[in-house]
C-alpha cells in the first residue's frame, strides 16, 4: 500500500484504529481455553523415570510478560527450596533436576508448557501458575494426564481438583478472617474497590453475603478495568460514600495509581483504612511506602513473622538473591509447596501420582508462616490468617492473627451465610 | 460539589491525555508515522525521573531536573529510531506500525532487564503532597502540577510552531511536503527535528506520570491507545484539535464513569468516538489543503 504522507489523513485514521485494536487485543491477553489439553495424550502410564539418582520436576512461572513482575519472585523462591532440598540429600535419596518453562503470562502457553513438562520432560510434579486464568487453563491438562500441579497463590476458592494442591489461601483463610477483623474493629460500613475480573467479583460476592449476615452496610462497589490508571473518579466516589473502611481487591499496577490518588486526595489510613488482599511486601516498593503506610493487608505470611523457620528462610533468600530483596506470601507458599511435596513423596515412599495423592492427607511442614498441614480431601492446606499493617520500613507487621491454623473450606460449606454462593 | 469534583477530575484526566498525545500529534500528524513505541518513550521518561531521583536525592529538585532531562532522553530515543528505522519506510505506514511495535517490545524488555521486573516508585516532592481545597473541592496538588505542565507544553509548542523559523518549516512540510521541498526546505532535517520534539514530549509526559501511577516496563501500553484516540479524534496535524479532543475525552470519561462504572465508561467513550468518526472521519480540526486526495 502506497500512501502519500501529506494526504492520507483518512487512511491513516483507519490504520491507527486498526493499530489500537491490535494493542487492545494484546493487552487483554489470550482467551482462556485448554488448547494444550489434548485428551488423546492422556495416559495414566506416566513416563516419570525414577530409576536413576535424579528425579525431574517442573517449574512453570511467567518469566516474561505482565505477570513476570510477580511470578519471577515465586520462581526464585522455588529455586531456593530445590537447592535446599538437594543440599539436604534430595527426595527419597534422589537429587531434584529442575526443568524450567516460561508461561509468558498467557493461559494458553501455560497449558502448552504444562503438557510439554508432563509428556516430554516426564516431570514428577509441576510447581507454578499465578493467575486464576492460568490455573483454569492448566487444570484439564493435569487431570487428563493424571499429573500433579502445586499452585502457590491465594485465590477465589470454589475449586478442588485431585490433581492440584493449593498451597495459597482460599477465601475462608484470607477474606473471611479479614472481614471478621474489620467487624471486630467496629466497622459498620464498607466500600468495595476491585479490578474487573473473576477474583474481585467472586470475592465481593462473598463480602456482600458476609456483610448482609453481619449487619455491615456496603455503601458502594466499584470495578476498574485491569491496568486502569486514573482513579480520581473512583476516589471521589469513595470519599462521598464516607464508609468506615475500604476493601481493596485491585490487582497489579492499578494499586499504585489508586493509593497515590487516595493519599493525594487527603484520605488517610486512620480515618478510612484500606484493607488489601493483593498487596504484599514486593508491591510496596512500587507503590511507595509513603502512600500506603498504616494501611491494612490480609495474608498468611509476612517477612516479619517471628518464627525460627522464617528467620532462616529470609536469611537464605537474601543471601541468594541480595539484601534488598523481600519475601512475600506467594513466595513462601511456593517454598512450602516443594517441601510439602517432598513430605508427601517420602510418606508414600513413591513418586507415583496415585501414591502421593493417597499419602497427602495430614502431611505437614514447619513453614516460615508456622506449621501448615495438607487436607487430603480438598488438597488445600490449613493456614493461619494474619492481618497486617504496613509500616514505615516498607514491611508488613502482624496486627491480628486467627486462633491457630484455619481448616481450608474452598466452597465455604461451613458458613451459613455463604449458602447459595457456590 | 460532586459535579465540581468530577469537572476537575475530567480536566485533569484530559491534561494527562493531552501530554501523552501531544508528541504523537506532531509525529503522526506531520510524518504519518504510526509510532507504537511512543508509549515506551514515555516509559523511558518515567525511568529517567526514577534514575534522577536516585542520583539527586531530594524529591523536589529531582522532579524539576527530570522534566528537561526526560525531554532529552525521549527526544534522543526518537532521533535514533527515526535515523535507523523509520526514515527507511516513510511511505509504508503498515510497516512502520509493525516495526515500531517491535521496537516497543524490545524497549520494554530492555527496561525489565536494566531496572528489574518489579515496578519502582518516584517519591512526589513535599510541596506536591496533599490537596488544595477551593470552595469545597479538593484539588490534589500533583494533578494541578500536571495540568500546569500540560498548559506550558502546549503553549511552548504553539509558540514554536507559530513564531519560529523551525515552526514555519514544520507547518510547511505538514501542509505540502513536495511544495515545501521545492521551496528549498530540507524536509529530511525538519522530519528529524519534529521527531525529536515529538518524542521529547513523550519523555516529559512520562516524568509527569510518575506523580500519578507506578513506573514499570509496560507503563506506556496503558496510555498509547488513549493517545492515538485523542489524535485521531482531534484531527491529524493540528495541535488545537488535540487539545480540544483531550479535554473532551477526559471530561466524558470522568462523567460517564461517575454515573456508571469505569469499564462501562470506557466502552461509552469508544462508542462516542466511533460514532463521531463516522460523521467526521478527518477528526475535529483539519488542515485544509488543495491536494486532490
Amino acid at each position: 500500500m502506497r500512501l502519500r504522507t501529506h494526504a492520507g489523513t483518512r487512511s491513516l485514521g483507519v490504520l491507527s484504529i486498526a493499530a489500537l485494536a491490535v494493542t487492545a487485543l494484546t493487552a487483554c491477553g489470550a482467551q482462556v481455553d485448554a488448547a494444550g489439553a489434548d485428551p488423546s495424550a492422556g495416559t495414566a502410564d506416566s513416563c516419570v523415570d525414577t530409576s536413576g539418582d535424579t528425579v525431574r520436576i517442573g517449574f512453570l512461572n511467567s518469566l516474561s510478560g505482565t505477570m513476570a513482575i510477580s511470578e519471577q519472585t515465586v520462581h526464585d523462591s522455588l529455586q531456593l527450596a530445590a537447592a535446599e532440598i538437594n543440599a539436604d540429600g534430595g527426595v527419597l535419596g534422589k537429587q531434584l533436576e529442575v526443568v524450567t518453562e516460561d508461561g509468558q503470562s498467557e493461559p494458553t502457553v501455560f497449558a502448552e508448557k504444562a503438557t510439554k513438562l508432563i509428556t516430554s520432560d516426564c516431570v514428577a510434579a509441576v510447581f507454578g501458575g499465578w493467575t486464576s486464568a492460568s490455573r483454569k487453563a492448566m487444570l484439564p491438562v493435569f487431570e487428563s494426564n493424571d499429573s500433579l500441579l502445586f499452585y502457590p497463590v491465594q485465590y477465589e476458592g470454589l475449586e478442588a481438583s485431585p490433581n492440584i494442591f493449593y498451597t495459597g489461601a482460599t477465601t475462608n483463610q484470607q477474606i473471611v478472617p479479614a472481614l471478621d477483623y474489620l467487624a471486630e474493629q467496629g466497622v459498620e460500613s464498607l466500600f468495595l474497590v476491585g479490578s474487573d475480573y473473576v477474583f474481585p467479583r467472586t470475592a465481593n460476592k462473598i463480602i456482600n453475603a458476609y456483610a448482609e449476615a453481619h449487619g455491615i452496610e456496603v455503601l458502594g462497589e466499584e470495578y476498574a478495568p485491569l491496568g486502569h490508571t486514573d482513579f480520581s473518579t473512583i476516589v471521589n466516589k469513595v470519599r462521598s460514600a464516607d464508609a468506615d473502611a475500604v476493601f481493596n481487591t485491585l490487582n497489579g499496577d492499578s494499586n499504585v495509581a489508586f493509593f497515590k490518588e487516595y493519599s493525594n486526595a487527603g484520605l488517610a489510613a486512620d480515618e478510612m483504612p484500606v484493607l488489601s488482599v493483593s498487596i504484599a511486601e514486593e508491591e510496596i516498593g512500587g507503590i511507595g511506602v509513603e502512600n500506603v503506610e498504616g494501611q491494612l493487608t490480609a495474608w498468611n505470611y509476612y517477612q516479619t513473622v517471628d518464627t525460627p523457620e522464617n528467620a532462616a528462610f529470609v536469611e537464605a533468600f537474601k543471601a541468594e538473591y541480595g539484601e534488598d530483596r523481600v519475601t512475600s506470601d506467594p513466595m513462601e507458599a511456593a517454598y512450602d509447596s516443594l517441601h510439602l511435596w517432598k513430605g508427601m513423596v517420602e510418606k508414600a515412599g513413591s513418586f507415583a501420582v496415585a501414591d502421593v495423592q493417597e499419602a497427602a492427607d495430614g502431611v505437614s511442614f514447619d513453614a516460615p508462616e508456622g506449621t501448615v498441614t495438607v487436607d487430603g480431601d480438598n488438597h488445600h492446606i490449613a493456614k493461619t490468617a494474619l492481618i497486617g499493617r504496613i509500616g514505615a520500613d516498607g514491611l508488613i507487621h502482624t496486627e491480628w492473627s486467627s486462633d491457630g491454623p484455619i481448616e481450608p473450606d474452598p466452597f465455604l460449606e461451613g458458613y451459613d451465610w455463604a449458602d447459595g454462593l457456590s | 460539589m460532586d459535579i465540581l469534583n468530577q469537572l476537575f477530575a475530567g480536566l485533569s484526566l484530559g491534561s494527562v491525555l493531552l501530554l501523552a498525545a501531544l508528541g504523537l500529534a506532531l509525529t503522526f500528524g506531520q510524518m504519518g508515522v504510526i509510532n507504537m513505541a511512543h508509549g515506551e518513550f514515555m516509559m523511558a521518561g518515567a525511568y529517567t525521573a526514577f534514575v534522577v531521583q536516585g542520583v539527586v536525592g531530594s524529591a523536589g529538585v529531582s522532579l524539576l531536573v527530570a522534566l528537561p532531562l526526560g525531554f532529552l532522553v525521549g527526544g534522543v530515543l526518537g532521533l535514533v529510531l527515526e535515523a535507523t528505522l523509520i526514515h527507511r519506510m516513510y511511505h509504508r505506514p503498515l510497516d512502520t506500525l509493525l516495526v515500531t511495535w517491535g521496537v516497543a517490545l524490545v524497549l520494554q524488555q530492555v527496561a525489565r532487564d536494566v531496572f528489574g521486573a518489579p515496578n519502582v516508585d518516584v517519591t512526589a516532592p513535599e510541596w506536591l503532597s496533599g490537596a488544595v481545597t477551593v470552595g469545597g473541592v479538593a484539588l490534589p496538588k500533583t494533578r494541578l502540577f500536571i495540568l500546569a505542565v500540560a498548559v506550558v507544553c502546549v503553549a511552548t509548542l504553539a509558540l514554536v510552531l507559530q513564531a519560529t523559523p523551525l515552526g514555519r518549516r514544520i507547518r510547511a512540510v505538514v501542509q505540502h511536503r513536495d511544495l515545501a521541498e521545492a521551496s528549498g526546505i530540507s524536509s529530511r532535517g525538519t522530519d528529524r527535528l519534529t521527531f525529536f520534539i515529538g518524542s521529547g514530549m513523550a519523555g516529559i509526559a512520562g516524568v509527569a506520570l510518575t506523580l500519578l501511577g507506578s513506573i514499570g516496563p509496560t507503563l506506556g501500553t496503558s496510555y498509547i491507545v488513549d493517545a492515538f484516540l485523542v489524535v485521531v479524534a482531534g484531527g491529524i496535524g493540528q495541535i488545537k484539535g488535540t487539545v480540544i479532543a483531550a479535554t473532551a475525552l477526559g471530561l466524558m470519561q470522568s462523567f460517564f464513569e461517575y454515573s456508571t462504572t469505569a469499564s462501562v465508561a470506557k466502552v461509552l467513550v469508544f462508542v462516542v468516538i466511533v460514532a463521531f468518526l463516522q460523521v467526521r472521519p478527518q477528526g475535529l480540526v483539519t488542515v485544509r489543503t488543495r491536494s486532490l486526495v
